[in-house]
């Protein structure tokens, strides 16, 4: 019996078809479809935004077996210099011309995501070469450096909120009978789907995608073939901070106001979709971003105070059904 | 007198506080199947693993056609030539048949006629090549490890048990297919199979607690069972 339902499960999709099962659970409980669709814009545009931090960290930890507890620095550094960038171009943000308010959301974007590769570079050399191989220094380690940062965002920046604006284009609503989505979640949703996509055409398409997949699986045979995997692991560690950079800049345009806590706050949420994901896996990571966003939506409007503690059960219950996530990097 | 392609002076190596190898020495010759041999535990795969630069040898040199390699990165010692099949034979499931062998190749490009030989040699990486390598048998694995090798012409390839587990049948295609390989480049191989390692073997070592207790042509070893009870406790039901 319960290999049949398996072989069906497995046939219609599998794991993939969990979102579109949760979706429906949460109609029925919903019960208001515009309410319904409102939150699934919302839980999806979050899950994407999520996407963008943990997808660098999966492949982090499954190419080197790095545990980055850092990560989230970068995640708050790109939502402050964004903050700031969007600040700077005031009068373009705010302004009419919806060219230049896409041109300051860009440059905010940018100006984060090349800091997440530039600070990941030193990141990766200063912090994290000198523990390879070793999983107690590396969270002791990189926790050290995650505290140093929050206290140089913290001089920086100060301690109060910070207020982000958000280009004028991308405010208010699209309205659809009695269904309002926030423009800015389709914006947010549409930029992950084009990193998904540019990332799965990268990682399938091109040699370096290939060496990163074979990495991930088995780093000491991609050695053996004559390749220099701590290269590679440079290049992929700079990306993945870039993209957590990114994440967090799009964050912080989704919050509209932001605090020091961000990169713990979001921490949090990126473990849980590296692990229900698994790790190593884009796939996953997708898969488990959008779960997590949908819940997390889901559940504060329908048991507002089970908000954090349902997507802590959603990785147990995941984690007890499969051990190694939802899509792990395929071994051996 | 033929010229030594790898030649190991006195290797001594650690894995964390274990000393494994206790200095050994070891000359392999240009061309053929060397065979090197011995019990579980005995340290063939670590003596493979230490060419490889996969373990790094405390002590001692290792000299591949006149580059000392003791202290090269793994890839820098896979870039002069030399393969490496491991005993879990190091395939990269979650991709294709065709994708494991592109790593493989130079550029990624393949050689036409490489390519086809290893077809003719192994059908079955013809007929799964567009197929993840996980879903392979394992012999068919095997058959991609070593398709994977060869993809691109080496000097020597280091190859660490690759019957274990292997069906009768399939061993006896490998034999066939490492006699075609052996004609363009030198193996060095690791066995416990007796009868494998004595259809293919041209020379033998023998190591016992890290240490080289034998050496000689497997001719002679395979003659004289004074000597293998000496120095073997083996897999000899020889199929």
């Amino acid at each position: 019996m319960m290999k049949t339902l398996s072989a069906k499960f497995e046939r219609f999709g599998g794991v993939m078809l969990l979102p579109v099962i949760l979706a429906l659970i949460a109609l029925v409980l919903i019960g208001r479809p515009s309410t319904w669709v409102t939150l699934t814009v919302a839980g999806l545009a979050m899950g994407m935004m999520i996407f963008l931090m943990a997808s660098g960290l999966s492949l982090i930890f499954g190419l080197m077996d790095v545990l980055n507890f850092g990560h989230s620095a970068f995640v708050s550094f790109g939502a402050f210099i964004a903050a700031s960038v969007l600040a700077w171009f005031g009068v373009w943000v705010s302004g009419g011309n919806a060219i230049l308010n896409i041109a300051a959301l860009m440059a905010a974007i940018a100006a984060a995501t090349a800091f997440g590769a530039l600070a990941g570079w030193a990141f990766e050399h200063v912090i994290v070469k000198p523990v390879y191989k070793d999983h107690l220094r590396q969270i002791l380690i990189t926790m050290g450096a995650l505290i140093v940062a929050d206290e140089l965002i913290l001089m920086i920046w100060g301690g109060a909120p910070i207020p982000v604006p958000r280009p004028a284009v991308l405010t208010g609503s699209i309205v659809i009978g009695d269904v309002s989505i926030e423009i800015y979640r389709i914006f947010a949703f549409a930029l992950g789907l084009c990193v998904y996509i540019a990332m799965h055409f990268a990682l399938n398409r091109t040699r370096i995608g290939l060496l990163i997949r074979a990495g991930v699986e088995n780093r000491e045979m991609v050695e053996a073939l004559g390749f220099r995997i701590d290269r590679l692991f440079i290049a992929v560690f700079m990306a993945g901070s870039a993209l957590a950079a990114m994440g967090g800049a799009m964050w912080a345009g989704y919050q509209s106001l932001i605090t020091t806590a961000i990169g713990a706050e979001m921490m949090i949420l990126v473990f849980i979709v590296v692990i229900i994901g698994g790790l190593g896996s884009v796939e996953g990571s997708l898969l488990g971003a959008i779960l997590v966003g949908l819940m997390a939506n889901y559940v504060a409007f329908l048991f507002p105070k089970m908000s954090l503690a349902s997507n802590m059960i959603l990785m147990m219950a995941i984690l007890l059904w499969r051990p190694f996530g939802l899509k792990p990097a395929v071994k051996g | 007198m033929r010229d030594m392609i790898l030649r190991l002076d006195d290797v001594h190596t650690d894995i964390a506080q274990y000393h494994i190898l206790h200095g050994v020495s070891l000359d392999v010759p240009e061309g053929g199947v060397h065979v090197l041999l011995g019990r579980n535990g005995a340290g063939k795969t670590t003596t493979l693993r230490t060419i490889m630069g996969l373990w790094r040898a405390r002590k001692g040199a290792i000299v591949f056609r006149h580059h000392d390699i003791t202290a090269l990165s793994t890839p820098d010692i896979a870039r002069l030539g030399v393969a490496f099949v491991p005993e879990n034979m190091g395939i990269f499931g979650g991709l294709t048949v065709e994708e494991n062998m592109r790593l493989a190749a130079t550029g990624g490009r393949f050689d036409d006629t490489r390519l086809q030989r290893i077809f003719a040699l192994f059908p079955a990486m013809e007929k799964f090549w567009r197929n993840q390598a996980h879903a392979l048998s394992g012999g068919q694995k095997q058959m991609l490890a070593i398709s994977r090798a060869i993809i691109e012409k080496r000097d020597l390839i280091l190859i660490d048990e690759p019957t274990k587990g292997l069906a009768p049948a399939i061993i006896r295609a490998m034999i066939d297919a490492f006699r075609e390989i052996a004609k363009e480049t030198t193996i060095l191989l690791v066995e416990q199979n007796f009868y494998f390692a004595r259809a293919l073997g041209e020379t033998v070592a023998v190591i016992d607690d890290g240490r080289i207790v034998h050496r000689g042509t497997m001719k002679a070893l395979a003659e004289d069972e004074a000597l293998q009870n000496q120095f073997l406790s083996l897999s000899m039901e020889a199929n």
